[in-house]
């Protein structure tokens, strides 16, 4: 067996290239055909309901990208569901479930409104980053609860992280109606944010605010994060094998509970985006459901955080497309809450293609034998 | 090759007739065509090395490995389409390596899982007790029905298993390693066992890679060798030198003998006190005192969980102990965490390189990295230098001469073998002044065996310190310098390589002092 | 000192608690058997949801309360097969499956509300299940408005927590459950049907949950409300911990849980200077005391989450 050691040694990093750009075409394939099949359903679903599937689909897709109006609102609409998914990928790397991303985007929005009240007279040179700042801090220590339960007493993060959501919203609810009421209306928001508060407008006569930069940044920057930097390693690690990775000396805790830090700092500056960019306060409904679709956002993109942008774009495509659909075609916007959460499920189902495969194969052979 | 199988032949049917049995996992053919018989009554060995396909084909037998051809046959019944549930119903038992009872619930219940009719859907435990005590009485097997399973020591679990098998009927009994968990004088008590057993035409087979055991117990002996039969013999008939050589396949040479040290060589690791209470307040160490010295292999011989595994891990940091203290280097590491004793000069190879040994999901390449990532050059300013780390890792595959398509294969398609040259290359190569290693050579073949073996004596003559923690009283009595039996969290006594005798050490791994 | 413990506030107080703790507990009866035979269900919450609008639905259309009870419990044995599809035969990551589950079906049960009553109409009533009060029973101090005055539902709850004690610890199919939990190859070697074992746990489950979802609609309030079970599936999960997956301590914690959201009610009603939006964290909050003062002093069934392929070939 000596001889296999002198072997020429090959041109290791190009098989590598080779190996990573195969798996990440699997990856691809995979999300693409869950989606297409849960489009497919949707369509059944549709037909169901006595409405033409296919105008259906032409009404959601000239809704969402039809005109430039449309199009910048999808991609305000995925500055969120990006921001908040990339937090929930870089947490399932680590092997934490961050279901939490809601009430980090609450506690956000929240800090970063009362940072943008309290210091109206900054230039927005400084209010901006620092209400940023103040969300992403806010966002990392309320999902730092549920990490460091975890760590210390072995809680589950996943119900923890739950648990916060409600107590977030709760907490919200009470500031914007009690001690941070807008005082000129009898509704559940604070006062307006001063101008210099106010995200700038990328595309001129849209709502595209300059959130979109920090969507792409995030998703660049947790590129780099996971596959370049010593900590991303550990994080990736740590989700595959917590004991292998303590036996290494990583303090596996640790790494937990940064990764789920860095996901609730992400969600945080998603709740930043939406009241700085969008809504120009707080309002207690900030999101409607953001931090949920986020964990489907960040399965479909295959916890990759390109992958990640990229849902979260066809996501807001289709929900920016369905009031459209529904108002042209009268199919309820709520069929593509459905075929959202379908992508999930047909994406860990995809099991199941190779679980007839085998049957059929376990079949034949009794036959013949 | 068939030509070449000479087959005793019993008079009459057998019992139990295999024929061409083939298994595969994945890729992996376990079982190629083996044949095996074994008549009424007869205790019938299986002989092998660590992966050479014994416990897949009784796994096969009992209906818990999937068949790809081949047919079985017992009591003159076909039941090739097996089924834990048909084996049972024909009356094949089988009593696993790893035992298949339910700790938390008692013998009573243990034994009517799965048994309609033992009452349903009420179980009539009255009957059952019953039962049970016809049973130990008939072959003296003691147990007490009401206690709970976890509260039984290892040597009366293994009782139960036997029952539980006699009490569905098993007109063969298949018995897994069954000699591995037990101190060698609990071993004639089991064979005492088997020899009712088979007096009482209960049909044996006995799984075992120890020749002297094979050759006290059986008849008939099958000795298989890479999923396939190698030869048959009459235990009568052969000698443990010829069943040497068919198991491995060549004559075996003396195992590779470790040099002497000299009084003089300075310590490298001092262990003093080391007690430790786990969580459910049972101590596993009971103040364990050690020294390795510079060029010394220590190894540390005793029956599977007295306290190895866990001294092991308090040694490696994954543990803390609940007092003591431990030194290297003259220095005390007792509280130090995991990285920094990595970097005072500790490596640890553990039993489950599956586990804790590697990530089994992650590349080769990420495999060797995990104790680099914050470790210049590798890890500068934080990110990792792929340049440097893809260097490391070629020249470690060549070194370790590890087989693998490339860097990026994952390491859960490498062979046991392969794995553990992974896991070397790793603990090597930072030239530690310590090496914890736990059953390093556990499932390996006698090739990757050797390899492992090479490498620890190699280490221990550039003059690292080992501390070889291993079941395998051969291996320890073969590489150490030093050897500390292990009992009940206790060191029970400290050989030199010269004054150790099995008898003694034997005596010592059952807590006997004397005897 | 009598007179206080059975005064009409007291009263009141009690039976609400056991009466708000009644929908957790059944999702969390359910979630003995599944975490009993080793398999996580985060799909509770979903399965609630479900079995509140289909039973709502249900008995809304056929003026029946009884059926609309039968076919949430149906909805929810159906859930609990699709989930131990994807976990069992597919080997999906269990947590990630359940909480897919759950958002999907609070995606599908907010469409099919709109699409079975339309958008912006009243809101659809039922009239709910009444309290039956049990002569002499009910009149006991503290054990009588605890038990003793609650709806037929509530009744059969009490009866089914009796039923699933006797079921998992006197049954020969309870042993086998809790084989399969501890170490399903030791289970199969046995005879036992691990996979059968496992999907028959999380059906029944997924039964017990749509139960619970239903006794929302159905008997608590005579409505259906989007999200209205309000992470109580969730909720569930920690009272599995808190009653050590054993039916009774299941009661106890329950009761714990419906005192909690009693409180907040009171309080709400009695204009107590509390932010009513803090009485509203308390079963959240509650929850997370629970996991992290409870988690580490119980034993979980060995194999529970663990997926167990046919040999006991590893993943």
């Amino acid at each position: 067996m000596r001889e296999a050691g002198a072997k020429p040694a090959r041109p290791l990093g190009a098989e590598r290239k080779l190996k990573i750009s195969k798996g990440l075409r699997a990856d691809f394939l995979s999300s693409f055909i869950a989606f297409a099949l849960a489009l497919v359903i949707g369509a059944a679903i549709i037909a169901a309901m006595g409405k033409d599937p296919l105008k259906a689909y032409a009404a959601l897709l000239d809704g969402a990208v039809g005109n430039r109006n449309s199009l910048a609102e999808t991609f305000l609409r995925a500055i969120p569901l990006s921001l908040a998914g990339i937090g929930v990928a870089i947490a399932f790397r680590a092997g934490a479930f961050n279901v939490g991303a809601e009430g980090q985007l609450f506690i956000g929005a929240m800090a970063s409104a009362w940072v943008g009240l309290s210091f109206p007279s900054l230039p927005p040179i400084l209010l901006l980053p620092l209400m940023g700042l103040t969300a992403m801090v806010a966002g990392g220590l309320w999902a730092g609860i549920a990490g460091a339960l975890k760590a210390w007493m072995n809680a589950s993060e996943m119900i923890n992280t739950i648990m916060l959501n409600y107590i977030a919203v709760f907490l919200v609810s009470f500031l914007v109606h009690g001690p941070l009421q807008d005082p000129s209306s009898p509704l559940g928001q604070t006062a307006r944010l001063p101008r210099a508060a106010y995200l700038p407008i990328m595309l001129p006569g849209t709502r595209l605010h300059g959130g979109l930069v920090l969507a792409v940044a995030a998703a660049l920057l947790a590129s780099l994060f996971l596959w370049r930097s010593a900590w991303g390693f550990r994080i990736r690690v740590v989700g595959k094998n917590t004991f292998a990775a303590q036996a290494s000396g990583m303090r596996v805790n640790g790494v937990m509970v940064s990764a789920l830090v860095v996901s609730g700092m992400l969600a945080g500056l998603a709740g930043f985006c939406e009241a700085a960019g969008v809504q120009h306060r707080m309002i207690e409904n900030i999101s409607p459901g953001y931090g949920y679709t986020a964990i489907v956002v960040a399965l479909l993109g295959q916890t990759n955080p390109i992958g990640v942008f990229a849902a979260a774009v066809l996501f807001a495509a289709l929900q920016i497309g369905a009031s459209t659909m529904e108002s042209a075609v009268g199919v309820p916007s709520s069929v593509i809450t459905v075929i959202q959460y379908l992508v999930v499920l047909l994406l860990i189902g995809r099991g199941a293609f190779d679980l007839i495969r085998g049957k059929v194969m376990a079949l034949s052979r009794r036959e013949k034998g | 090759m068939k030509d070449h199988v000479e087959r005793p032949g019993d008079a009459g049917t057998p019992l139990l007739s295999m024929r061409g049995i083939s298994v595969a996992y994945g890729a992996l053919r376990a079982n190629d065509g083996i044949d095996l018989d074994v008549g009424a009554g007869e205790v019938q060995a299986l002989l092998g090395e660590n992966g050479a396909g014994k416990t897949t084909l009784m796994k096969a037998l009992v209906g818990l490995a999937p068949i790809e051809g081949g047919s079985i046959e017992f009591d003159g019944k076909d039941i090739s389409d097996i089924s834990p549930l048909v084996a049972r119903n024909a009356g094949i038992g089988m009593v696993h390596q790893h035992f298949m009872l339910i700790p938390t619930l008692t013998v009573a219940q243990n034994l009517c899982i799965g048994l309609r009719s033992e009452g349903y859907p009420f179980p009539n435990y009255r009957k059952i007790t019953a039962k049970i005590s016809g049973l130990s009485e008939r072959y003296a097997l003691k147990v007490d029905p009401s206690a709970r399973v976890a509260d039984l020591s290892v040597g009366e679990q293994q009782r139960v298993e036997i029952i539980k098998a006699l009490y569905r009927g098993a007109r063969l009994l298949v018995l897994d390693e069954p000699t591995s968990v037990l101190i060698p004088q609990e071993i004639e008590g089991l064979f005492e066992i088997i020899r009712n057993l088979s007096a009482q035409g209960t049909a044996v087979i006995f799984i075992s890679h120890k020749l002297n055991e094979v050759m006290s117990i059986s008849r008939n002996i099958t000795i298989l060798r890479r999923g396939k039969v190698a030869a048959t013999r009459r235990t009568s008939e052969t000698s443990a030198k010829e069943l040497a050589r068919l198991m491995v396949g060549y004559e075996m040479g003396d195992l590779p003998a470790a040099p002497a040290i000299s009084e003089s060589s300075p310590p490298v690791a001092r262990i003093e006190g080391l007690r430790f209470v786990d969580s459910r307040k049972v101590k596993k160490l009971n103040g364990v005192d050690i020294e390795v010295r510079a060029g010394e292999i220590h190894g540390i011989a005793g029956v599977d969980g007295n306290g190895q595994v866990e001294l092991a891990r308090i040694l490696a940091g994954i543990l803390a102990a609940s007092s003591g203290t431990i030194w290297l280097d003259g220095k005390d590491i007792t509280r130090l965490d995991v990285a920094r004793r990595i970097r005072s000069g500790l490596s640890y190879i553990p039993g489950d390189r599956q586990r804790t040994g590697l990530v089994m999901d992650l590349s080769v390449r990420d495999n060797m990295t995990l104790k680099l990532s914050d470790r210049p050059p590798y890890a500068v300013h934080g990110f990792l230098d792929f340049g440097k780390i893809r260097a490391m890792v070629e020249e470690s595959i060549r070194d370790y001469n590890i087989d693998c398509a490339d860097s990026g294969q994952e390491a859960r398609t490498l062979s046991g073998g392969n794995q553990q040259k992974l896991v070397l290359s790793r603990e090597l190569r930072s030239d530690p002044r310590l090496i914890v290693a736990v059953q390093p050579t556990q499932g390996l073949d006698i090739s990757a065996t050797n390899y492992v073996h090479s490498m620890l004596l190699e280490r221990q003559r550039k003059g690292c310190a080992i501390l070889l923690i291993s079941t395998e009283l051969d291996e320890v009595l073969s590489l150490s310098n030093r050897i500390s039996v292990m009992y009940e969290g206790r060191l029970m006594g400290t050989f030199d390589r010269d004054s150790a005798d099995r008898e003694t050490i034997g005596l010592l791994m059952a807590g006997k002092q004397h005897a | 000192m009598l007179g206080m413990i059975s005064s009409p506030v007291v009263n009141g107080f009690l039976s609400a608690s056991m009466r708000l703790a009644i929908p957790i507990l059944l999702a969390a009866l359910g979630g003995v058997y599944n975490e009993r035979s080793g398999v996580l269900n985060i799909g509770m919450e979903g399965m609630m949801i479900v079995g509140s609008l289909v039973g709502f639905v249900a008995a809304y259309f056929i003026h029946d309360l009884w059926f609309g009870v039968l076919a949430a419990a149906a909805s929810g044995v159906l859930l609990g097969l699709i989930l131990g599809f994807f976990v069992i035969s597919l080997s999906a990551n269990q947590v990630v499956a359940g909480i897919s589950l759950n958002l999907l079906c609070m995606g599908v049960t907010s469409l099919l509300f709109r699409v079975v009553f339309g958008v912006g109409t009243a809101a659809p009533r039922v009239n709910p299940f009444a309290a039956v009060p049990i002569p002499f029973l009910g009149d006991i101090p503290v054990v009588g408005p605890l038990f003793f005055r609650q709806s037929p539902l509530g009744y059969i709850t009490y009866a089914l927590v009796i039923l699933s004690f006797f079921v998992i610890y006197r049954t020969s199919w309870g042993l086998s459950i809790i084989a399969t939990g501890e170490n399903p190859e030791a289970a199969e070697t046995l005879g036992v049907n691990v996979v059968r074992t496992r999907y028959a746990a999380l059906m029944i489950s997924g039964g017990l949950c749509a139960l619970g979802g239903v006794f929302l609609s159905v008997d608590s309030t005579g409505l259906f409300i989007d999200n209205m079970t309000a992470g109580r599936g969730y909720i569930a999960l920690a009272l599995l911990i808190l009653g050590r997956r054993h039916p009774f301590g299941l009661l106890a914690a329950a009761l714990m849980f419906g005192a909690a959201d009693a409180v907040q009610l009171r309080t709400q009603i009695l204009n107590i200077r509390i932010p009513f939006q803090f009485m509203l964290m308390l079963p959240y909050i509650l929850t997370m005391v629970v996991l992290a003062v409870f988690v580490r002093r119980i034993d979980s069934p060995a194999a529970l989450g663990v997926h167990y392929k046919h040999g006991g070939e590893k993943e």
